[in-house]
């Protein structure tokens, strides 16, 4: 045992594990957010609140169907994602060919309404939702307590990651996608219906925010403002890793995570606020973030 | 100079004769979060609450016309001095009144102060607003910091929690809760192994809540509210912070936090409140009303709305007594001079510092087993007579009393 700036090194491997899987739910949400920004140019800034419907919805599928957190799993980020493609039919469509600002202006518009909402139906203290029978309790890892659950949270979202990446990146369909953002009239010159793709990409990006919902809910409070409290984060996260790339949202989630969580260690007061200081330091190095392929 | 001003206006405001059947106009504002982790304590409920209290005074006072505005100082100082300028310069208000958050309240109180208008706190906590920050036209309900320490705090290392480590908040409202704490504490015998202070309004406490295991403290002291507070015993539940053995003090837990843990996780928690929905029929009765005054029929109502409701009708009380329109120092020298009496809190006194004195009460969240109605969730562990539970003037350190 041996120790690192004063802290004990066993406490500080627990430190970082834990960085780890809070940048597991920083990566959830940047990625979804970078799938929008990278596919639809779109600044989604309702994926807070989206992220909090969809730890609502689990919480009412419990209350009204019995339906416990694994069938939630499945099923919130489909309602949720439906929603999302109302949005998209509705009002997203017009401002594609528009500046950046009329969607970040519409879509935090959105979140402010949906919050709004909640917090007037259910309160702002939050909603009870405990951790499934099958993931309660946790194994003693000699350095740290590790509860099942957050096991689960590293390797559900590191899952989901991986596999998004993939699809986007590696398989025709995620290189249509990706063809159709570049230039769309020619793709659907081709006989590719892009406004379908876009609409389904949105859904897409919506349903992971509700997945990271339902996997927050058990262990943060479920309550209409806890969408707003990560979002920020969230958005200094893909602005670091670079606004269009998927990869960089994915690998910035996990470090940042893991930077915050040694700031916890050595500076707690400043735990809040470090992200911001990097994302000023990388703006000031690379303006498109470490992984940035546009400006 | 300014004290013989004072004392020249209240003499002639005294002068003015009887107040009976003379118009009386007061302009309350209700200044609470309306949005935010505190909006379930204060919030909507405390307007609801003001309201009955306004009709039920001047039900019985019809020569009392009392107008009332709400506002949400979202827990941020700048807004809430802001808000209480303009409302005191422009919107010619009397009295302020609610303000969960200290940082807000400690502002507001020093506003008050220069415009010598009246600031009744009932939703912050911090023992500086009749401590070193203490002034002469605040009044502080309710509960406050040391109270709350001096309950919870001394309960526990009496049952043998005698080490402590601190979650802290890192605002005037957790550094005030924790010293306060941390004081009792030692003075009961026990000894703070350690603190670490986290920013208001943070999801994700797995760090801390590592660093409270590794000092192996006996209790883990939970110096934070609302949505902090929420979010450490659920969290703490996960890590296996109580089956590890150790325990948890909730410092400052509200009826609508438990009713967001869920019974399951809160049971067995110890907290110190001073108003309790469920204790009499009185308050029951209260709190149906309150429900149909806009409050949702889903929530119950806290300490704060309590406070509320009998800080209003203390406060129309003395301005019936002065009668007129008295600069705010002459209505809490008023109030300070007579003993409440209102149908929640019962028979208490205001004391020199501002500090409302009144009986404490020590709960135990109830298990799920013994819950047998929604909202039914403390059993009565002791009751603590207003002497004790509050800080004893002299050791306040407040400029108003000569010690």
């Amino acid at each position: 045992m041996f120790e690192i700036f004063g802290i004990p090194s066993q406490a500080l491997f627990g430190q970082l594990l834990i960085g780890l899987i809070n940048g597991s739910f920083y990566a959830l949400l940047s990625l979804g957010l970078a799938v929008i920004f990278g596919m639809l140019n779109i600044i989604n800034f309702s994926h807070g609140a989206q992220y909090m419907m969809g730890a609502f919805a689990a919480y009412l599928i419990l209350q009204y169907s019995g339906l416990g957190y694994w069938p939630a799993l499945i099923i919130a980020p489909i309602l949720v994602g439906a929603t999302g493609i109302i949005v998209e039919r509705l009002f997203l469509q017009w401002l594609y060919k528009l500046d950046h600002l009329y969607g970040l202006l519409l879509t935090f518009g959105l979140a402010l309404i949906f919050e709004g909402v909640a917090r007037n139906y259910f309160g702002s203290a939050g909603l009870p939702y405990t951790v499934p029978e099958s993931l309660q309790g946790g194994r003693n890892l000699g350095f740290m307590f590790l509860p099942n659950y957050r096991a689960w949270v590293i390797v559900a979202s590191l899952t989901v990651c991986i596999a998004t990446w993939f699809v986007i990146e590696r398989t025709r369909l995620g290189a249509y996608l990706r063809a159709a953002t570049e230039n769309p009239t020619l793709v659907r010159a081709f006989g590719i219906n892009v406004p379908r793709m876009i609409t389904l990409t949105y859904g897409f990006g919506v349903a992971l925010a509700a997945f990271a919902g339902v996997m927050a809910a058990p262990i943060y409070n479920v309550s209409p403002q806890m969408g707003s409290e990560l979002i920020i984060v969230v958005f200094a996260v893909v602005v670091i890793g670079g606004m269009g790339s998927i990869l960089g949202a994915i690998i910035t989630g996990f470090g940042l995570g893991v930077i915050e969580g040694l700031t916890k260690v050595f500076f707690p007061e400043a735990s809040n606020t470090v992200v911001f200081v990097i994302m000023a330091i990388v703006l000031l190095v690379r303006p498109a973030g470490l992984f940035g392929r546009r400006g | 100079m300014r004290k013989t001003l004072g004392l020249a206006a209240l003499a002639a405001v005294l002068a003015c004769g009887g107040a009976n059947a003379q118009q009386v106009n007061v302009k309350i504002g209700v200044l609470s979060d309306m949005s935010s982790l505190y909006a379930d304590i204060g919030g909507p409920g405390s307007v609801a609450a003001a309201k009955m209290a306004i009709a039920d005074f001047t039900k019985d006072h019809p020569n009392v016309k009392v107008e009332m505005i709400s506002g949400d100082h979202q827990n941020k100082p700048d807004i809430g001095s802001q808000i209480a300028n303009q409302w005191y310069d422009v919107d010619k208000v009397d009295m302020i009144i609610d303000v969960p958050n200290s940082g807000v309240a400690l502002a507001v109180s020093n506003v008050t102060n220069n415009k010598n208008k009246v600031f009744i706190v009932s939703g912050a906590a911090a023992s500086d607003l009749t401590g070193a920050k203490c002034n002469a036209n605040t009044v502080h309900w309710t509960y406050d910091t040391w109270m709350l320490a001096n309950g919870t705090g001394t309960a526990m290392v009496k049952t043998g929690g005698d080490s402590w480590f601190f979650l802290t908040s890192d605002y005037a409202f957790g550094h005030a809760l924790e010293r306060d704490t941390a004081a009792a504490v030692e003075k009961a015998g026990g000894k703070v192994l350690g603190k670490v202070r986290h920013p208001l309004n943070t999801n994700d406490f797995s760090s801390f809540l590592l660093q409270a295991q590794s000092s192996k403290a006996k209790v883990v002291g939970l110096a934070n509210a609302g949505g902090d507070t929420i979010n450490s015993i659920k969290q703490a539940a996960e890590f296996g912070i109580v089956k590890g053995g150790q325990k948890l003090a909730g410092l400052l837990v509200f009826a609508s936090d438990v009713n967001a843990l869920g019974l399951n996780t809160a049971q067995g928690l110890t907290l110190t409140e001073t108003w309790y929905w469920d204790a009499n029929d009185t308050n029951r009765a209260w709190t149906k009303r309150w429900h149909e005054a806009g409050a949702g029929s889903t929530k119950f109502p806290t300490m704060i709305h309590a406070g509320v409701y009998a800080g209003i009708l203390h406060y129309l009380k003395a301005r019936v007594e002065l009668g007129g329109n008295p600069e705010g120092k002459a209505v809490v020298a008023k109030m300070k001079a007579m003993p409440t009496d209102d149908p929640l809190f019962g028979k208490g006194t205001i004391d020199a510092t501002g500090r409302k004195r009144h009986d404490a009460y020590l709960f135990e969240v109830k298990s799920p087993a013994e819950s047998k109605h929604p909202g039914d969730f403390y059993n009565l562990k002791a009751t603590i007579p207003a002497k004790d539970a509050f800080r004893d003037p002299k050791d306040s350190g407040c400029p108003l009393v000569n010690s």
